[in-house]
């Protein structure tokens, strides 16, 4: 018995019905589905509900205090953010960092280094361990967990080794820079800052406007998919991590110039506080899907909030209370969402 | 044994895609032992056999998946090698693989161009590498059209497709690129009804516009729908060659399993 | 992504008749399926705007109550909130900040040595408006920067238990003399061992540590002893935790099985110190001194655990740092300098020469 074949691909009729039903919910649907619609609501609501509790809030001065206070996570996030997009993750990203400011600290102060070597190699110190990260990932298909945590413990011991006492002040000019600041108005931006919204601005570029960042989201959506069409897969994974260590590097000296003092203790969680921006911020991770501007409003979501209830007198354990809920909540939407799809 | 030799059906034109003799073992296992295959300009190759006959280690040696112990094979009379799916392509070759190698989140244009994205003219593509999205928005657009494939939008993301719609999109993107002929692992195994009605009409739009078309399929009706020619393979060799019009769909099935004898059988070169 | 089954078909397809059966359906007909896990995306986002307009009214209701314009801010940033002292600090500072009519905002870092959680707290309560900033920074160079900020806005910057380097970084400093307190410590355990030949054993806190130095300097100062003399037969470090302590004290007495008298940079040490001791059954033999003054140190004073403690008073540093900046606030009267919050000897066994307090009215002033 043979069957026949019922028509041509879609038969006329359908489509006009599938694309009404598209317009009756598909507007409301399609911008909540953007993925930083979310999280930029939750941004603006927090806002407004401290400005509301506090008139110290929504003041100028206060305001861009939040962004300079976000620009050290922020940036570290970055890179997080690119090495989620393909499923893995970073836990050595702090610890990077804070060897850089280490490293490039000791050169300038104790041996009286030029600083803008003690920077460039501090730059080239972070890269390479991205890069060492990177090799473990894509070359021995190592799960990125386990390679940043045993990475992060070498880090640590090294930064410890390096440092051999604790912190130390750092008052090189350049190394301090990004923490100068000009001001607009009642606004102080430092240049820090700065740098920070031009790599939010190089990356989405990258990630949205390159061939490279497509393979990316290809490599963290379906990897075997992305090297079936031809995808360099591992030279892609090595230059994701490559290119978040210098993304590092720069957190280092963008945290010189916040705090111009090299401690070892420092951005001891700034693993968490940047794998918790990216989440806020809706990029999912199970790779594949999100976006960057999303980590940029996850971090001044978690800046806001810490802000905010100090300025309003409430208990700090609320700031942990409302960033866990925000991070389920987020896992639980981008979960929904998954199921809906399939 | 004693075979009649009988010519399979005169010879619709040029042999596009030829494999002679091709071994491959898997330790103890020999997956192909001695198989052989012609694709000829302008027709459907069905390939169909029972489990372990081999089907699927062909296709590989044919795109490039799997490299072969013994056997050549020839595309359009001259030898060719390849090591990786990549040289196949690089000739022409297209494979529709059987879990159709999509990235669900991203939308159908990235998807079609994945791999192969078309980037600016000028200094803005080579030195900024900027993507040219509204031109394989564009192309995209225009294949779909061309292989009367309607899909409600071009940026809608792979995922929201039903499975038929799916299985379009990575035909599709074959169709786009090959430019001698296509190979399709199992295109309608577990799509319904009407989407397989609809991928039983690319592959025939994709024949029609002058690309071979391999096909493996364990869905008689559907090959016996959309197939010119179909080759039996048994435990790791061609043992028939015939159309649907020759044979009957049990009588194919009983020549996959042993129980007939393939009244024709080619003989390794 | 649909998984092939290998299992030959021979006629008709019989996934069409199984799950994936939705899917292939058109728009119209799948809605129904579709609107249920849209309902459940609406109901996550229902959820989450509910927490945050509890939240909303929560904190429109406690500023409401707390609404007094004019209310003196102060704020204080401890070292962490998992150390009991400076828990005590900080209960002692609201309720005195309660009794003046001023309003605490206290902040911690996250972590012993967290710098950039007190920096960050420090720049809030900057914009908070706060009179004055209370701060027992957890890196002595770290705050430099912001401290600064804070002092260039005409705010009152005073450090508290634990000095900036260098001290003037900050208007004035509450805190104890530790070298004071171990001279005491080392009067009384000299005293104590009467004619005895010494045998000092040293368990210190943590290496780098000012207030550790200056109390081990401190104590050997008050007991009459140069560093390095032979009289110290052991010296271990023990980071002022109970585990280590123990651990410590018994390696010291394995190696020296002659040691009298003991030093430890605070309670948490002695009471691992004690275990140590008791367990060799050497209670009787050995003189175990201490510094801190916490309700537990006083308790162990009491049971003859310790022979004696140094109290250090951290709620007298909160509450003359919070009337400081209430004082300053009214007057703009600024303190300055290094402001000794004192520093008492507490024992059972007291010594005439020797000023000391007993334990019950240890227990009555202690800080737990």
């Amino acid at each position: 018995m043979r069957l026949q074949s019922t028509g041509d691909g879609v038969s006329a009729d359908q489509t006009p019905r599938r694309t009404a039903d598209n317009a009756r919910t598909g507007i409301m649907r399609q911008v909540l589905l953007k993925p930083t619609v979310g999280p930029l609501i939750v941004l603006l609501l927090f806002c407004a509900v401290f400005s509301l509790a506090t008139h110290t809030f929504l003041a100028a001065g206060n305001l861009s205090l939040v962004v300079q206070q976000s620009v050290i996570v922020g940036t570290l996030a970055i890179g997080q953010t690119m090495i989620i997009l393909t499923a893995g993750v970073d836990l050595a990203n702090g610890g990077i960092a804070v060897l850089g400011t280490i490293v490039a600290g000791r050169l300038v102060a104790e041996q009286q280094n030029p600083a803008l070597f003690s920077l460039l190699f501090a730059l080239i110190l972070c890269t390479g361990f991205g890069m060492v990260a990177g090799l473990l990932v894509s070359r021995l298909t190592l799960p990125p967990f386990i390679v940043t945590l045993g990475l992060l413990g070498i880090i640590t011991a090294i930064t410890r080794l390096v440092a051999h006492g604790g912190a130390f002040p750092v008052t090189d000019d350049l190394l301090a820079w990004p923490g100068n600041a000009f001001a607009v108005g009642d606004a102080s931006i430092t240049y820090g800052m700065v740098i920070m919204f031009g790599l939010y601005l190089l990356v989405w570029y990258l990630l949205t406007q390159t061939a490279w960042g497509r393979h990316i989201y290809a490599i963290g959506n379906n990897r075997e998919a992305a090297r079936l069409v031809g995808i360099p897969v591992q030279s892609r994974l090595l230059s994701v991590y490559t290119f978040a260590g210098l993304l590092y590097g720069i957190g280092s000296w963008l945290a010189l110039g916040r705090i111009p003092n090299a401690d070892p203790n420092a951005l001891q969680n700034a693993n968490l506080d940047s794998i918790t921006a990216v989440v806020i911020g809706g990029t999912s991770l199970f790779g594949g899907r999100g976006s960057l501007w999303g980590t940029l409003i996850g971090t001044l979501i978690v800046a806001v909030l810490r802000n905010g209830l100090t300025l309003t007198g409430i208990d700090p354990l609320w700031q942990d209370l409302v960033t866990g809920i925000l991070v389920i909540s987020a896992v639980a939407l981008d979960q929904v969402s998954k199921r809906k799809q399939r | 044994m004693k075979v009649e030799q009988k010519p399979v059906l005169p010879p619709l034109g040029t042999v596009v895609l030829e494999a002679r003799g091709i071994v491959k073992r898997y330790g103890h296992v020999t997956a192909l032992g001695g198989a052989d295959l012609e694709l000829v300009a302008g027709e459907v190759l069905a390939i169909v056999g029972d489990n372990g006959a081999g089907k699927s280690t062909l296709i590989k040696v044919l795109c490039g998946a799997v490299v072969p112990d013994e056997g050549q094979v020839l595309l359009d009379g001259a030898p060719v090698h390849f090591r990786n799916p990549l040289d196949a392509r690089k000739r022409g070759i297209e494979t529709v693989y059987q879990d159709l190698a999509v990235a669900p989140a991203l939308d159908i244009a990235t998807n079609l161009f994945l791999g192969r994205e078309l980037r600016r003219r000028g200094p803005v593509g080579s030195w900024f590498r900027l993507l040219d999205k509204n031109r394989m928005r564009r192309e995209a657009q225009r294949e779909m059209d061309e292989l009367k494939f309607h899909l409600p939008s071009i940026d809608s993301p792979v995922e929201k497709l039903s499975g038929g719609q799916r299985q379009g999109v990575a035909v599709a993107r074959a169709a786009i690129f090959a430019r001698r002929l296509v190979i399709m692992d199992e295109p309608t195994a577990a799509l319904g009804v009407r989407e397989s009605g609809q991928v039983l009409n690319l592959i025939r739009s994709i024949r029609d516009r002058g690309l071979p078309v391999i096909l493996i399929s364990h869905d008689m009706p559907h090959v016996f729908e959309v197939a010119d020619r179909i080759q039996i393979m048994r435990l790791g060799r061609r043992v028939a060659l015939t159309t649907p019009q020759r044979h009957s769909m049990s009588e194919v099935v009983a020549i996959m399993t042993g129980a007939a004898r393939g009244d024709e059988q080619t003989s390794p070169a | 992504m649909r998984i092939a089954t290998e299992t030959p078909v021979m006629f008709y397809d019989a996934a069409a008749c199984g799950a994936g059966a939705r899917d292939k359906l058109p728009t119209s007909q799948r809605t129904t399926s579709e609107r249920g896990s849209w309902r459940s995306y609406r109901r996550i986002a229902i959820a989450l705007l509910a927490t945050v307009s509890a939240a909303t009214l929560f904190v429109g209701a406690s500023t409401v109550a707390n609404a007094a314009g004019d209310e003196i801010l102060i704020g204080l940033v401890t070292k962490t909130e998992v150390n009991p002292y400076f828990v005590k600090l900080r209960q002692a500072a609201a309720a005195e900040a309660e009794k003046q009519g001023a309003k605490l905002i206290a902040r911690f870092g996250k972590f012993d040595g967290d710098n950039e959680g007190q920096v960050a707290a420090v720049e809030d309560l900057i914009s908070a408006g706060v009179k004055g900033i209370l701060i027992t920074p957890n890196n002595s160079t770290g705050m430099l920067g912001v401290i600064k900020k804070a002092r260039d806005k005409g705010i009152l910057v005073i450090a508290l238990d634990t000095a900036t380097d260098p001290a003037d970084a900050v208007d004035a400093t509450l805190a104890t003399d530790n070298f004071e307190a171990g001279l005491l410590q080392g009067q009384y355990a000299r005293k104590a061992l009467d004619d005895k030949t010494p045998k000092l054993a040293m368990l210190d806190g943590t290496p780098g540590g000012s207030v550790d130095v200056q109390r081990h300097d401190g104590f050997l100062k008050g007991f009459g002893l140069k560093e390095g003399d032979p009289a110290i037969v052991g010296k271990q470090i023990t980071h002022g935790a109970q585990d280590q302590g123990q651990t410590a004290m018994e390696n010291l007495l394995t190696a020296h099985p002659d040691i009298n008298v003991v030093y430890t940079v605070n309670e948490p040490a002695a009471e691992g110190a004690y275990a140590a001791i008791k367990a060799r059954g050497k209670l009787n033999d050995i003189v175990l001194t201490s510094i801190d003054g916490g309700r537990l140190g006083v308790q162990y004073v009491n049971a003859g655990k310790i022979a004696a403690t140094v109290m250090q008073f951290p709620k007298i540093m909160a509450t003359r740092g919070v009337d400081y900046v209430v004082d300053y606030a009214k007057t703009g009267k600024k303190p300055s300098g290094f402001i000794n919050t004192g520093a008492s000897l507490i024992t059972d066994k007291p010594f005439s020469d020797l000023p000391s307090k007993d334990t019950k009215w240890g227990l009555e002033n202690c800080w737990g």
